[in-house]
């Protein structure tokens, strides 16, 4: 049957199971909006392009699946790409079509025109630039094919407008096959060996889960190798959610604004499982006295995370859930870690996660309040800076793919768009973003994208009236010379009200609770504005450069 | 130190670029590049010199190369046995009396004076990097107006 580039988009987009598009519009994709314009496929247009690519981003890291955004040439899709370069940091499948300008004008500095695959290449795990209407049917089935295969990672496909008018041949391609592209799946029997053996014989082994392990839904056999081998495990920012916070074995998140029990045991630790995770330099400190005295066994999809930061002993290639299968068969006998495990319930009594819970609203305070009403079933969000600390330190998640935060880009503004997405993929799930007052301000026309489609997202902002983490380095290591990091904001509860959400002011602490209580019930969008002690600090913390068992902060 | 590699990529437009800016990204040094079709025209080689203060770093590299998608396949000659040249096109100053004096020393080499005007030759060598760095040695002697090299390229045995 023949098609426009525009209708094979539609037609592919829909057999690739696509339920949700986040798009806007713009002079270079009027061909693909006129044919949106017929298709059943749910559309949601924000109020920026950025939004558009975090609220995709929202609704992959939720679900698991392929998040898709569109955009116009050049200023549409220049603003797609903070969402994208995002997703590419926290290896996140997207699809991202940009329209081009047509082809015949390329490269003639056309009306917004961009070397928008230029500007992508490296913030994308491919891209493309269709030329050829016969050539779209192919991309589009590998573009999707490559972000949500071996480690996941957005690709963007330029489609210059003539080619979204012009028409061909549909012809579907059942099985895609890319000669050059083949992930490794299975880890070698040899390495699984040798993991094995180390295990057997490690007195005090910890597993480090990283966000591969929530990519490759490997919760289950992660747990089960904990138990199994009755080792203590920490998480990374991104893994958190792999692993039940409140388990016996679980020693919460490590590195920067780690517990200090995490990182004592890990630099204690003669063994090292890391699953899914890339020794980032927020996780590992000084690198030089990482962990000293353990061998380390690595295992991720990716062969360049592998022995890139510290030097492995036992690298293993694949995906974590086929891995850790493995792994569970090939280990016969259980190393004994009573002892070890009481050291690590000794460091757990000696160096607790705290904070000074007085009569002022402390950002902490709030959270423990939100976990206790939800009990660990809600789907958080999170911008960057304290509020994401925060939530990542006082939530006690349960399970993958209910803490979305953007780790490696640290991208402000991601929190509330990704919400979007993520509720957009659950509805029936309660979808809180937590806030601060900065980061909010970065995509908060979004009021107006949720309001409108009743994406009832609840947005928690821990207002201090600074840009909270810089501040705290500024106090900590620059003698506390608050250079543009105070900061103000509209009236939080006026300007909700004005886009139709509801807005809720909380000054006193015994108001957080019932404020939280009628966030949850409300069938609306929510902003609830907490005026926090605004000095609060994020401890534990390990200053950038040292150790990670230098830690400054967080004893009572 | 300095490594060669090839590259086997698709013949596309925008490989090279992807290709160099993951070498860019990512604060490595080319020494040089040199790219052309193969046999199969849908492949491109490409021969790279890498500049890698350890072991690790050229690991990273290559791993980071295979990482694209457009990468067929990535080859490491440094404890390979192989085949590597360099052509090298040289304008030395000479006169008519001096030129059977540098065309003894261009016998011991792979080279051939291409062009001979006034007090100009130019100089066609091809050899190994080591070879290349003897012949202008001795060519320094006549004066080296211009210099222009192709970039090594290297072949596995």
């Amino acid at each position: 049957m023949k098609m426009t580039g525009a209708q094979i988009i539609i037609e592919c987009l829909k057999r690739e199971g696509v339920e949700v598009i986040f798009g806007y519009p713009g002079g270079q994709v009027l061909p693909l909006f006129d044919k949106i314009y017929d298709s059943d496929i749910k559309f949601i247009l924000p109020r920026h392009e950025q939004a558009a690519a975090h609220a995709a981003d929202g609704y992959a890291r939720a679900t698991g699946k392929v998040g898709v955004c569109i955009a116009t040439s050049g200023p549409g899709a220049t603003n797609l790409t903070t969402g994208i370069a995002t997703a590419y940091m926290d290896s996140i499948p997207l699809v991202a079509i940009t329209g081009q300008v047509k082809t015949f004008l390329i490269g003639n500095d056309a009306f917004q025109e961009a070397d928008v695959t230029g500007i992508t290449r490296p913030i994308t795990k491919h891209n493309y630039l269709v030329k050829d209407v016969k050539e779209l049917t192919r991309i589009i089935r590998e573009a999707f094919y490559i972000a949500s295969t071996g480690r996941p990672g957005p690709v963007l496909i330029d489609i210059p407008s003539d080619v979204q008018q012009a028409e061909t041949e549909f012809i579907w391609i059942d099985q895609v096959k890319i000669r050059t592209y083949n992930p490794t799946y299975f880890g070698h029997p040899g390495q699984i060996k040798k993991a094995a053996k180390l295990i057997s014989q490690a007195k005090r082994p910890i597993i480090y889960a990283g966000g591969g392990v929530i990519i490759s839904g490997a919760n289950h056999e992660l747990k089960e190798l904990a138990e199994k081998i009755q080792a203590p495990l920490t998480w990374t920012l991104m893994g958190i959610g792999s692993f039940p916070a409140t388990h016996k074995l679980a020693l919460g998140m490590l590195g920067m604004h780690g517990t200090a029990y995490a990182n004592h045991s890990i630099m204690e630790a003669d063994l090292i499982i890391a699953i899914g995770a890339r020794f980032d330099d927020r996780v590992t400190g000084r690198l030089d006295a990482f962990a000293p005295h353990a061998k380390i066994i690595h295992i991720d999809i990716d062969p360049s995370s592998i022995s890139k930061n510290v030097s492995v002993d036992v690298p293993i290639v694949g995906d974590c859930k086929n891995i850790l299968g493995q792994l569970l068969e090939e280990i016969k006998k259980s190393p004994n870690t009573s002892d070890w495990l009481k050291t690590v319930e000794s460091f757990k009594k000696k160096y607790p996660l705290v904070y000074k819970n007085d009569d002022k609203i402390k950002p902490q305070y709030v959270i423990e309040e939100l976990y206790d009403l939800t009990k660990g079933e809600a789907i958080i969000t999170t911008e960057v800076g304290q509020n994401q600390m925060w939530a990542a330190q006082w939530y006690k998640y349960a399970h993958p793919r209910t803490f979305i935060s953007s780790g490696g880009l640290g991208t402000m503004g991601f929190g509330f768009p990704a919400a979007m997405g993520a509720k957009v993929a659950y509805p029936e799930k309660q979808v809180f973003d937590i806030a601060g007052d900065g980061s909010i301000q970065m995509n908060i026309q979004e009021l107006a994208t949720c309001v409108c489609n009743k994406i009832n997202v609840k947005v928690l902002i821990l207002n201090n009236g600074y840009l909270g983490m810089v501040r705290q380095w500024q106090e900590l290591f620059y003698k506390k010379r608050y250079s543009h990091t105070c900061i103000t904001g509209p009236d939080f509860v006026k300007l909700a009200a004005s886009y139709g959400a509801l807005g809720i002011l909380v000054t006193e602490k015994d108001q957080v609770r019932p404020a939280l209580k009628k966030a949850i019930e409300t069938d609306n969008v929510v902003f609830v504005d907490f005026r926090v002690e605004p000095e609060e600090n994020v401890f534990p913390m390990v200053p950038a450069g040292k150790a990670i068992n230098e830690i400054i902060g967080g004893l009572a | 130190m300095r490594h060669t590699i090839s590259v086997l990529v698709e013949n596309k437009f925008g490989v090279l670029a992807r290709i160099a800016g993951l070498f860019s990204a990512r604060g490595y040094n080319i020494a040089s590049l040199a790219v052309s079709e193969t046999l199969d025209p849908s492949i491109s080689y490409m021969t790279i010199v890498v500049e890698a203060k350890d072991e690790s770093v050229l690991e990273q590299i290559k791993k980071q190369l295979n990482k694209l998608i457009d990468v067929v396949s990535v080859t490491d000659f440094t404890k390979k046995e192989h085949v590597d040249r360099e052509l090298v096109l040289v304008k030395v100053s000479c006169i008519m009396k001096n030129k059977s004096k540098l065309q003894k020393i261009l016998n011991k080499y792979v080279g051939k004076i291409v062009q001979f005007k006034k007090d100009t030759a130019i100089i066609e060598a091809v050899g190994d990097q080591a070879q290349i760095r003897d012949l202008l040695q001795e060519l320094n002697k006549f004066g080296v107006k211009e210099l222009i090299r192709t970039g090594r390229i290297a072949l596995a045995c």
